[in-house]
């Protein structure tokens, strides 16, 4: 018999998938799908204790205010709230795109805004005692909660809040909330579109110390 | 007289020979996938959810605070408590912290650091808002509520 014809001894493949399994298994229980999503917040400069406090005083109108509790109820604009995150987004959306009396800025602004949001400015908005318009200083949403309020509560008032300067800046641009949270800012196109969108409309929300 | 006859020859197996190979596939796909945990948490971490979340462009500025009630209660207590790498540290400790995080970090992209705050739901504000003060003391201005996207209801 000729040596090359020796049969190799073959190695049974009919584990393989079993084994495979056993691997696939181990990596679908250790796998955690990492999370690094969230809102982002900038938080104010520490005080400095050499410059003076500037009082800048700004009407009640211009405020919006919200404070929580220890035991999560809420006072908007000085009313207690028993309504959704969502009756509260719509709030501040209409707080924000009041243009109560504006400013040769915030007529500039209101002119640029498409029709459908113009509308919603004259069914919601033009109240005297709100905003005045939506430039720097001209409307501030404010929120303060306490020490025991709940951290859940915080982020969805949080949430809330972003929530009604993005719808703005989005239908500005004429897109949906979701279409503007999913912007691309290397992209120069996308890029070009957020800044319209947020020109001229600062996202001024303040956070004060929980005492 | 039926003009179409059943053809009962055809074996009724479904061929299993690609099954490692699909098996492999999935296989791959999570070994691609898989971050593996640095550090072990200790507190309890149950993220709140939200509707408009913000992804983070660089990933190496982001420095993480774990905040939430420790799971070994028997030892630690139940007050909150904040961890940070594999310790427990109070929240005056945070300054060094962030410290030692911005020295890893080119001088241009120090004042960039992104702090990403990981708080269970049931922590109070009020341990938030120390961590926060130290922050703030520290010039890491940038934080992040790390939270779970929420489908927004219609």
């Amino acid at each position: 018999m000729p040596r090359g014809k020796k049969k190799l001894p073959e190695v049974s493949s009919g584990s393989m998938a079993d084994i495979a399994f056993l691997l696939l298994i181990f990596f679908l229980v250790t796998t955690t799908i990492a999370n690094d999503k969230g809102i982002l917040l900038r938080l104010p400069p520490p005080p400095d204790p050499l410059q003076e406090q500037l009082d800048i005083k700004i009407p009640d109108r211009n405020i919006f205010t919200i404070l929580a509790n220890s035991k999560d109820q809420l006072l908007v604009e000085g009313e207690p709230f028993e309504g959704s995150m969502d009756d509260l987004k719509n709030d501040v959306k209409k707080f924000i795109l009041n243009f109560g009396k504006p400013t040769p800025d915030g007529i500039k602004i209101y002119n640029s805004l498409p029709a459908e949001m113009k509308a919603f400015v004259n069914a919601n908005g033009r109240n005297p005692e709100s905003s005045d318009d939506p430039t720097s200083l001209k409307s501030i949403v404010s929120f303060k909660s306490a020490r025991g309020t709940s951290y859940d509560l915080y982020v969805g008032i949080l949430d809330a809040m972003n929530a009604a300067y993005n719808e703005v800046y989005a239908s500005r641009v004429g897109i949906t909330t979701e279409e503007w949270l999913s912007l691309d800012r290397s992209n120069s196109i996308q890029k070009e579109m957020y800044s319209r969108g947020r020109s001229g409309i600062p996202r001024a929300i303040s956070i004060a110390e929980p005492d | 007289m039926p003009k179409f006859k059943k053809n009962s020859n055809t074996s009724e197996d479904i061929p299993t020979a690609a099954l490692p190979d699909i098996i492999f596939m999935l296989l791959f796909f999570f070994m691609v996938t898989t971050v593996m945990r640095e550090t072990d948490i200790m507190v309890k971490q149950k993220i709140p959810r939200a509707t408009q979340l913000t992804k983070i462009e660089r990933k190496s500025l982001v420095s993480y605070i774990y905040v939430g009630e420790p799971k070994n209660v028997s030892i630690y207590g139940s007050e909150p408590k904040i961890q940070i790498n594999d310790v427990f540290i109070t929240a005056e400790d945070i300054i060094g912290f962030v410290n030692t995080e911005k020295d890893k970090l080119d001088e241009v992209e120090r004042d960039q650091i992104t702090m990403s705050m990981k708080v269970d739901v049931d922590v109070k504000m009020g341990i938030i808002s120390d961590v926060q003060q130290e922050l703030r003391k520290a010039n890491a201005l940038k934080i992040l509520y790390s939270t779970i996207k929420r489908a927004a209801e219609k």
